[in-house]
């Protein structure tokens, strides 16, 4: 493979989170959101591999392994116990407003090209093009927080942010010290588990994991 | 080799009180794991004191002036967090509130809890530093929604999702702070050493670190609690056990705030100038203003404590971004006297709502009848985070407001008007709680006199008179910093 073409297929997986991205913005099924991380895991991972082979860094090949293990198999095997334990698997979520939600995502694509010009001229690595994507990325991952009402659509928009960050990782800088990226992967897999508890706890104390019925703690109540 | 054992007893401590903290001498325990913290902090203290900084562990963990004193502040709090806590919680057992498995979480939560903050201080390695700060978000979450009840879910659901994504955008901050300094360092572990990046501070791309600091401050901000992105800080501080009140606010603001300085401190070195300094100040100044107006209209005490939290470390914050050695002896002396008084004041609380029953405002009646040691501990806590003198909060903050008048005299009305207010405010609402007629709903109970005495002693000794080897430290970490 000549470091061309691997430009080439980095730019098209690029391409391809952040059109996942967009998908989880939509998605109004919950199995159909999982399903769309899940492969956006894959084309992180797939990424991740590509850019450690060109740069010949063998390191990186242990964050695509990380990355294919816990975002393509256990947190969404994780999410899908959770999801079938609690039967919440039929829930429609009502979004108000797809095409606004989308417009805002394409401002939000557009800014972080914006904010990220002075350091693509800067850059030299093959992957720099790369890191305006991770920046929308994280940015749409924050919208879909804002937007969606339920515990566990929530909680799948954060850890598309998540996404984004690991893929700031490779592409500005090919992948954090081993230390700092095995350290990031444990403390998501601990937050894995605290939201799977906290499921339960919404669940008993709330009758539901509909967050808008979570709004009491406020102030001049 | 002393910093491993420092760590080490607080995760040793965590697996036992995982086992056996339900039993009846788990609190004995926990008190012991957390002395001897203490003891192995104030160890490496004075080998840091007699013998200079130091880097050890592979060059994974570093001392310098500024995180030591931080350490054994710390150690110190957290050893006398655990002391109060053993009555508290054997009370909150015996009300029915807490169940065997819900105590046994919360011995080992805390000093996990202790040990993310300590591993975040001493440190070498900004992505190190914010695995801890993850960890010891991560670890308390659960302890705030410890009772169970609708609010208290709530509480911590808004703690994990704010602070979680606050968290991640920290991240890319250091991810950024990576892709510059790996171009002068070379890439592995030692790019991201903080030893390392000051030393060449000079030469990292300014444009970078510019949008770097952009991420850090929002990042570990949400953390600190500043104003706008607090929103969780009240409600956690409120929901949760007053013990991990005390400790959350007395100390993981400090090491956010910590986290937040050492990065301005390289992007000032890479851009040559202070505009991460002047972003600071706005935060710090915002928070403080927003927090005293909403001091006035608290209607649940350890709310209105959490605001005053947030006063403070706003304060903390404006005095960072002012700069000079001035405003950062007065910053630095603020953390300390700060942590101390109000982890002194959240004691108190929390016996003060034991005793009632509740937590509003309106319903605590009466304390310095009912008991001596709560009432005057609330009084004179509270005349001292208002920053009456002879207290050591009225020198950080005079400090700090003759830094303002010196190089900054516009600012300092609006600075003045924050502290007047946040006086009035509390004033107001505690004189009520402290004086007068006991009413007939308290019932008085063994209480911890210990933690209180000892910081409101320390927090006075503070305010008189500085000794010769904090001085020292704290001009150390000027030095450090400027």
């Amino acid at each position: 493979m000549t470091a061309g073409l691997a430009v080439q297929i980095n730019s098209v997986l690029a391409a391809l989170i952040l059109l996942t991205s967009f998908g989880l913005l939509v998605q109004r099924r919950i199995y159909g959101m999982l399903r769309l991380f899940a492969w956006q895991g894959a084309f992180l991972s797939l990424s991740t591999a590509i850019v450690g082979y060109t740069a010949g860094l063998h390191h990186l090949y242990i964050s695509a392994a990380l990355t294919l293990a816990l975002k393509v198999f256990a947190l969404p095997y994780i999410l899908y116990v959770l999801i079938h334990r609690l039967e919440i698997k039929r829930d429609v979520e009502e979004l108000v407003n797809i095409p606004t939600t989308m417009l805002i995502g394409i401002a939000l694509v557009i800014f972080s090209y914006y904010l990220t010009a002075p350091i693509r001229e800067l850059s030299t690595l093959i992957t720099r093009s790369t890191l305006a994507v991770a920046l929308a990325t994280v940015m749409i991952g924050l919208l879909i927080m804002i937007t969606r009402r339920k515990a566990v659509t929530q909680i799948i928009g954060f850890l598309a942010l998540e996404n984004g960050l690991f893929f700031a990782a490779t592409s500005a800088t090919y992948g954090m010290p081993l230390v700092v990226e095995l350290g990031v992967a444990l403390d998501i897999l601990i937050a894995a588990f605290i939201f799977g508890i906290f499921f339960y706890h919404i669940r008993t104390s709330f009758d539901s994991l509909e967050l808008k019925d979570m709004e009491k703690l406020k102030e001049d109540e | 080799m002393l910093i491993l054992v420092l760590l080490g007893i607080n995760l040793l401590a965590a697996a036992v009180l995982a086992v056996i903290g339900e039993k009846r001498y788990a609190p004995e325990v926990n008190i012991l794991g957390s002395a001897a913290t203490f003891v192995a902090s104030v160890f490496l203290a004075a080998d840091v004191y007699y013998n200079g900084r130091m880097i050890s562990g592979r060059e994974y963990f570093f001392v310098d002036e500024f995180n030591v004193y931080l350490a054994v502040l710390t150690a110190f709090v957290s050893m006398t967090t655990a002391v109060f806590s053993r009555p508290y919680m054997r009370h909150e057992q015996e009300r029915g509130r807490l169940g065997k498995v819900a105590m046994r979480f919360y011995h080992a939560m805390f000093q996990l809890f202790i040990f993310a903050m300590l591993m975040a201080l001493l440190t070498n390695n900004v992505g190190i530093l914010w695995i801890s700060m993850e960890l010891a978000t991560l670890s308390t979450v659960l302890l705030v929604s410890l009772y169970r009840t609708p609010s208290s879910v709530e509480a911590a659901w808004k703690y994990f999702i704010l602070c979680g994504v606050g968290i991640a955008l920290a991240l890319f901050g250091t991810v950024l702070l990576y892709f510059a300094a790996e171009k002068v360092l070379g890439e592995g572990s030692k790019a991201l050493q903080w030893t390392n990046l000051a030393a060449v501070s000079g030469s990292l791309e300014p444009t970078v670190l510019s949008l770097a600091f952009v991420f850090f401050m929002v990042g570990y901000g949400t953390k600190v609690g500043l104003v706008p992105l607090h929103n969780w800080l009240p409600d956690a501080h409120a929901e949760g056990p007053t013990p991990i009140s005390a400790v959350l606010s007395g100390l993981l603001l400090n090491i956010a705030l910590y986290a937040l300085v050492r990065c301005k401190t390289l992007v000032d070195g890479a851009t040559h100038g202070n505009r991460a300094g002047q972003i600071m100040m706005a935060f710090g100044l915002v928070s403080l203003l927003v927090s005293a107006f909403s001091l006035l209209r608290q209607k649940d005490i350890k709310r209105m404590f959490s605001y005053s939290s947030i006063e403070h470390m706003g304060i903390a914050t404006y005095a960072f971004g002012l700069g000079g050695s001035v405003a950062t002896f007065g910053a630095l002396l603020h953390m300390l006297v700060h942590s101390l008084t109000k982890s002194a004041i959240f004691f108190t609380v929390g016996h003060a709502s034991q005793m009632h029953g509740t937590q509003e405002i309106s319903r605590i009646r009466g304390l310095i009848k009912g008991n001596p040691l709560v009432g005057w501990g609330l009084m004179l806590g509270v005349a001292a985070i208002i920053g009456l003198p002879p207290f050591g909060l009225f020198t950080s903050e005079f400090l700090i407001l003759t830094a303002t008048m010196k190089s900054a005299p516009l600012l300092a009305p609006f600075f003045l008007l924050g502290l007047a207010i946040a006086f009035a405010a509390l004033l107001r609402k505690v004189m009520p709680m402290v004086f007068g007629a006991v009413p007939d709903y308290q019932h008085n109970q063994r209480v911890s006199h210990t933690p209180v005495i000892l910081h409101m002693i320390l927090v006075l000794v503070l305010g008189l008179y500085l000794p010769v080897f904090l001085s020292q430290w704290l001009h150390g970490a000027v030095r450090l910093l400027r």
